[in-house]
């Protein structure tokens, strides 16, 4: 018997996924029917979730956690059973402002750039047009990634440096017509802004966290709890789609589904580079490989771990200007559900790590890590300015940022 | 009351707008333009906002109302949190509504009623004219199937019709699907088009 479930998902090469399960019947041999509605506006992914229109979203996975707190709108605890990838995104400039921080041809590093563009920003603050960023959305990974960097770097965001909502279909023109200076989006809008002629890509999220979580598979709380089975067989269809993704003999065939109408609507070429983690970082520059800008399967990449929750909320205190608070951090952390994802793939051979939360950003190198089942090797997960992540010290950490 | 009505298809504002028309005190503002979108909803001072779901621009308009809450003009999202029927019929609809904090509800109810009546009946249309451009597309492709077969096989113009007709009914498809059969065989066994 097949059960039907439905996703909402935005037209993002990180939707990739669920797309793929369904297209090289991953889903269907889990007895599922998948059926996938696009949306144009997280709002109106995360309507159709809360309303009932879809069983589960493709998410920024800050969202998840804001519409659980009632950040915005009236709480509603939504659960996510597995994260749709790690990072994939990149900052792009306006080429004069690119040129001025980073070496032609390569991408910059993320310490020198800020510095050169914390000249910039003060110099632009007193000519009274601040520097302005475009991020997609206020609870996006792109928006803690992009303040956590500028925050490092000794520039405030909000004081010293504007950052602004920009639709992510927009983001090119609003480059061109100088709305914004940079943006930090998701493919394949950096690529499309790089082919217009109109940005340069200057760093990759990657390179400010280098396991930070993006994209998470959310679902209203009791819709998990009802169609618990099925979402179980969708984590096993998603795996797969995960191997066949990263596969280079796939890329080819992959992107070419993922371009098609019903999906990305977009440019097949554009889209392989962000599976082959190879960006072209200005026009007529070649494509160059960047390992880990994609950050969709190894290292048990979809496992929700609780302490990815426990930061998450960690920046929304502190960009929403917050208090702290326990019991909010707790609800947060519950979000994120590593007892479904294990109880999904037990038995399958697939590693599952002994632990459910971690410290982040500790790892320099490969470290053999203790699993439930499996062999598991995590390598760098670092931040770029070497700051840990305790998730047993939250309120510590706080006080550590700047 | 001062309703904007965002929508980058100018014809389904306008059949939003011919229907809010009609409420009496009503001032309506409709903005198709993406471009300077929140600079032109700050100038409108709207009480009310409608937006269709499919705008990219929604999550740029949500932003705006967090921050401007902070400023003179609070909005909330729809009509009244416990209002969950009428939210789920606008969504429905594919309307979202955004709403001055403090509006009565019972002023606001009917007119949200009516803008989901609205946007219903245009979807209506919508698919009534695709289903008519689909029969003159299917029309053509009868056409040149035709003229393959009369090209092809020497048939006259009945002839060839009757054969695809009777194609149609022998392996219950539509004739329109045979037609496009013909063409694409033809155009593979020619090489090119």
């Amino acid at each position: 018997m097949t059960t039907e479930l439905v996703l909402g998902f935005l037209p993002l090469v990180d939707a990739c996924l669920p797309i793929l399960a369904r297209e090289h019947g991953f889903a269907e041999d889990e007895g599922l029917s998948l059926r996938l509605v696009k949306d144009m506006s997280w709002a109106t992914v995360l309507d159709r979730l809360l309303y009932g229109h879809s069983d589960a979203a493709h998410m920024v996975a800050p969202l998840a956690i804001a519409t659980t707190l009632g950040r915005g709108r009236p709480a509603q605890p939504l659960s996510v059973p597995f994260v749709l990838g790690l990072n994939g995104n990149a900052i792009t400039m306006r080429p004069e402002l690119a040129g001025r921080l980073r070496q032609p041809g390569q991408l910059g590093d993320p310490v020198t750039v800020g510095a050169g563009l914390a000249e910039v920003a003060a110099q632009r603050l007193a000519e009274g047009r601040p520097l302005r960023f475009g991020v997609v959305h206020r609870y996006s990974s792109h928006n803690y990634m992009l303040r956590y960097w500028l925050a490092a770097c000794g520039l405030r965001p909000d004081r010293d440096v504007e950052i602004t909502t920009v639709a992510p279909p927009f983001c090119a023109d609003a480059l061109e017509v100088g709305e914004v200076d940079a943006i930090c989006v998701g493919e394949p809008w950096n690529s499309v802004a790089v082919e217009r002629g109109v940005g340069e890509i200057v760093l990759t999220t990657a390179q400010i966290w280098r396991r930070g979580v993006e994209k998470v598979l959310a679902l209203r709380e009791p819709v998990l709890a009802e169609k618990r089975e099925a979402v179980e067989a969708l984590i096993r269809a998603l795996r797969r789609a995960g191997r066949h993704f990263i596969d280079p003999e796939n890329w080819e065939k992959n992107a070419a589904i993922l371009a098609r109408a019903e999906y990305l609507d977009g440019d097949p070429v554009l889209i392989r580079r962000a599976l082959s983690d190879r960006l072209l970082l200005a026009k007529g520059d070649k494509e160059q490989l960047f390992p880990d800008f994609m950050f969709q399967y190894r290292e048990a990449a979809n496992f929700p771990w609780v302490s990815q929750a426990k930061w998450l909320y960690t920046q929304m205190v502190r960009w929403d200007g917050l208090e702290f608070d326990p019991a909010d951090a707790a609800k947060a952390a519950r979000v994120f559900r590593p007892d479904v994802y294990r109880s999904a793939l037990l038995g399958s051979g697939d590693p599952l790590p002994g632990a459910s939360s971690k410290v982040e950003g500790s790892l320099a190198g490969p470290l053999a890590v203790g699993t439930q089942q499996g062999n598991m090797t995590l390598t760098n997960d670092r931040f770029f300015d070497g700051q840990i992540f305790d998730p047993e010290d939250l309120a510590g950490y706080l006080a550590r940022l700047p | 009351m001062r309703i904007a009505i965002i929508d980058e298809s100018a014809a389904r504002a306008s059949v939003i707008q011919e229907g809010l028309v009609a409420i009496d005190g009503c001032e309506l503002f409709v903005v198709t333009e993406r471009r300077g979108l929140v600079a032109r909803i700050e100038e409108i001072a709207p009480d009310i906002v409608l937006m269709d779901l499919g705008n990219p621009s929604r999550d740029v308009l949500e932003e705006y109302f967090v921050v401007s809450r902070a400023l003179a003009r609070p909005i909330a999202m729809f009509v009244d949190e416990s209002d969950d029927e009428s939210i789920a019929a606008s969504i429905e609809a594919g309307v979202s509504a955004y709403v001055v904090d403090g509006l009565a509800a019972n002023r606001i109810r009917p007119l949200l009623d009516l803008a989901v009546r609205r946007f219903n009946a245009f979807a209506r249309l919508q698919s009534d004219l695709a289903e008519a451009k689909g029969k003159l597309a299917d029309r053509d492709a009868v056409d040149k199937a035709k003229r393959i077969l009369r090209d092809t096989r020497g048939m006259t113009e009945p002839a060839a019709y009757a054969e695809l007709r009777n194609a149609a009914m022998n392996s219950g498809r539509r004739i329109a699907e045979i037609a496009e059969a013909v063409i694409t065989a033809h155009t593979l066994l020619r090489g090119s088009r």
